[in-house]
């Protein structure tokens, strides 16, 4: 439990779980809560190192998820994840990503995403669910209606009056009329109120970790334009090509804010593969991003931050065997397809060892080193390959003979001729896989070639002596060429 | 003044306009029966192809390979751009292109293909670029074959589950193919032989359609003529496609 003095005496700032079960909140007196324990460990609250540790924290979060952050002290973030989603492949994926490693801290935390900040702020101090909340775009307003009026972040006096006047929930002070609380609250309470409403914008002024490769614009008019944006995006990527190149590094990621003449900041993110401090790729890669930018009424000023930079090491002899031999840029334009079209599109396949067919296959990124692993080239497989295998009506003269016919997707398809069988045994070490598949299954795979010509990959499940193996039906999983 | 130096630089400038592999090397398929049909004796770099197979999963699985095959026979990286999540990588290994080299771009949708494409395509020294679509538009085939005529790099845009009637709409690829799967030579054992396709050039850009019946992709990705049509003369088979 800390303390902090105020006006004399000293009151409770912070508690932890256990005085907060004896029944002691912030805001008593310390005499107070001795009431309740004697025995109470109090420390010096210290408001100046909880902030510095809030601004690690949000500098830290700003480096892993979203260019905008801003700590909102005494115990909150602000956050903007708008287009942040791409790296984490959802939304969802970034917040349990977010939860789970801020979690790993010994913090205990509430995260809650809303199309406004009130709401988000509201939401996460007020609706204590365990986990990160996201309310739909659209659905704030009924989300904050049932949260009590101090969701609003008003000052104590005045939740206490409006109380007094029978005001409990948000939504009876969003139906009131406004003239005469104004006249009594002033407008801070319908300031509050709009925001988290989202009829009054409330920008949120990113914080930047100092000593980073940096460079800013501001401009005498402010500008609309994407052509004006590409424009300057190109100076300032050569003002931070020049920085990275006197520390002998690349960036990995960069920032770009777009400073709003309402306030408000925009920014976009963009990654690489490979370090890099080419201006003439960084600045294609922003301005490809260009078009997810509100310019409102204009921007007054620009500021390009590169919080990730690596090492980028000049080898021997580069600039003269890039002359010679013109291989392709392949680190650009995996950079350009990536952002794009998201990380995790973009990837080359390995060889894994899985007995089964749909697990020989692991995907790699796409630019990471060929470490030599093997392809099997002995056995024939099809060169597309159904995600599921797919049941099929067979006739086939048992025990092991190749089908005869069998009906897929409602048509019949003659064989003339077969190969197999080529058995798979199943991974006795793992569980699921296709209907009614266990971990012992057996799989028998059969080459057919029908009367077109056409040559598919049939497998029957199960070794027919034991039940355990499968149940003898039938599948297809493939087409060879 | 019909001189045969001004004839060849007539033909040279007009094929500059066109855009036919003047200026970019050819990928020969090594079966002279193929090449001869082909202007430049082989698939053009620097300009796009279509390739389609059928609404059978089969003959789209035979297109797949017959394309692994021309890019086995390159150096450097492929950008293969997917709709479908069904290409399984062992099999191109198997004809002759590694894994290694192939890099898939997962783009979701037939647009998102598209771009990818063109994007791949502005930058040169790529062994090749391959898109997988449904339906593409004649406007677009346009981009992609200025895109690749200007890096050099052969473009695939490979048509799936395309239906034989389909492909009346124009495009401006230079040559545009058709495979599907033929019965293959029955071995008289319970075995599968060499695989066999009908290989048709329903299009070519200074060259008439023709069909063929090959044998699939070896190891390196060589096709082949079936061993008993080696020696049968050329005329006979002139004589089948104009049948």
């Amino acid at each position: 439990m800390t303390a902090i003095p105020d006006h004399g005496r000293r009151i409770v700032a912070a508690v932890d779980a256990d005085a907060r079960a004896l029944g002691i909140r912030p805001g008593m007196t310390i005499t107070k809560a001795r009431a309740f324990a004697p025995e109470l460990d109090v420390v010096d609250a210290e408001p100046e190192v909880d902030f510095e540790g809030l601004r690690r924290l949000a500098l830290w979060v700003g480096a892993r998820y979203s260019p905008v952050v801003a700590p909102d002290p005494p115990d909150g973030l602000w956050l903007d994840v708008t287009g942040c989603a791409a790296l984490f492949s959802s939304e969802r994926a970034l917040l349990k990503d977010l939860h789970r490693r801020t979690g790993a801290f010994g913090l205990s935390l509430q995260i809650a995403v809303a199309d406004t900040a009130g709401c988000a702020h509201a939401v996460a101090r007020y609706v204590p669910a365990g986990r990160p909340v996201t309310i739909e775009p659209g659905a704030h307003r009924k989300a904050i209606a049932l949260l009590p009026i101090r969701a609003l972040r008003l000052p104590p006096a005045d939740v206490e009056a409006l109380r007094k006047l029978g005001f409990e929930r948000v939504e009876q002070l969003t139906g009131a009329p406004r003239g005469p609380l104004a006249k009594r609250f002033g407008r801070e309470l319908h300031r509050r109120l709009d925001q988290a409403l989202g009829t009054l914008p409330e920008p949120i002024e990113p914080i930047f970790p100092e000593q980073l490769p940096r460079a800013r614009r501001g401009f005498m008019e402010p500008i609309a334009t994407a052509e004006a944006f590409a424009q300057v995006i190109g100076d300032l990527a050569h003002d931070i090509a020049g920085q990275l190149g006197r520390l002998g590094k690349g960036a990995r990621r960069l920032d770009c804010y777009f400073h709003r003449v309402d306030g408000q900041v925009q920014a976009i993110r963009v990654g690489t593969a490979a370090p890099s401090r080419d201006p003439k790729h960084l600045a294609k890669l922003l301005t490809a991003k260009i078009e997810t930018i509100d310019p409102g009424l204009g921007i007054e000023a620009m500021t390009l931050v590169a919080p990730l930079i690596e090492v980028q090491a000049l080898r021997q002899g580069e600039s003269l065997e890039s002359l010679t031999r013109r291989g392709p840029d392949l680190p650009a334009l995996v950079d350009t397809l990536a952002n794009r079209f998201g990380q995790r599109s973009l990837h080359r396949t390995v060889p894994r060892p899985g007995a089964m067919p749909e697990r020989s296959v692991a995907i790699t990124p796409a630019l990471r080193q060929a470490d030599g692993a093997a392809w099997s080239d002995e056995l024939p497989r099809p060169s597309r390959m159904l995600a599921r295998p797919e049941p099929v009506d067979v006739i086939a003269l048992l025990p092991d003979d190749a089908p005869r016919l069998f009906v897929w997707r409602g048509k019949r398809y003659r064989v003339t001729q077969g190969d197999g069988p080529e058995r798979l045994q199943g991974e006795w070490w793992r569980d699921g896989g296709i209907e009614g598949e266990t971990p012992l299954s057996v799989r028998d795979y059969y080459q057919v070639e029908t009367e077109a010509g056409g040559r598919y990959w049939l497998f029957r499940l199960g070794d027919g002596v034991h039940a355990a193996t499968g149940s003898m039906r039938w599948f297809i999983h493939g087409a060879f060429a | 003044m019909r001189h045969p130096a001004v004839l060849a630089d007539l033909r040279a400038k007009i094929a500059r306009i066109d855009g036919v592999c003047a200026r970019h090397e050819v990928l020969p398929f090594g079966v002279d029966a193929v090449d001869s049909r082909l202007p430049g004796g082989g698939i053009a770099t620097g300009a796009l192809h279509e390739i389609a197979g059928s609404p059978e999963l089969a003959d789209d699985a035979s297109a797949t390979i017959f394309l692994a095959g021309i890019l086995a026979r390159t150096e450097g990286p492929v950008f293969w751009c997917l709709r479908w999540h069904d290409l399984f990588a062992p099999a191109l290994h198997l004809a002759g292109l590694h894994p290694d080299r192939v890099i898939h771009v997962e783009a979701g949708s037939d647009t998102n293909v598209l771009l990818a494409m063109e994007e791949c395509l502005r930058h040169p020294g790529l062994a090749g670029v391959v898109g997988e679509v449904s339906k593409y538009s004649c406007v677009a085939s346009k981009r992609l074959q200025l895109a690749a005529e200007t890096s050099g790099v052969p473009a695939f845009v490979f048509r799936r589950t395309s239906k034989a009637d389909q492909a009346a709409e124009g495009t401006a690829a230079v040559t545009r193919w058709r495979i599907t799967a033929s019965p293959s030579e029955d071995l008289g054992i319970p075995s599968l032989g060499r695989p066999r396709w009908r290989v048709a050039l329903e299009r070519v850009r200074g060259g008439n359609p023709h069909f063929w019946i090959l044998e699939g992709c070896d190891a390196t990705g060589r096709i082949a003529l079936p061993a008993a049509l080696v020696d049968r003369p050329a005329a006979q088979e002139d004589r089948q496609a104009a049948a």
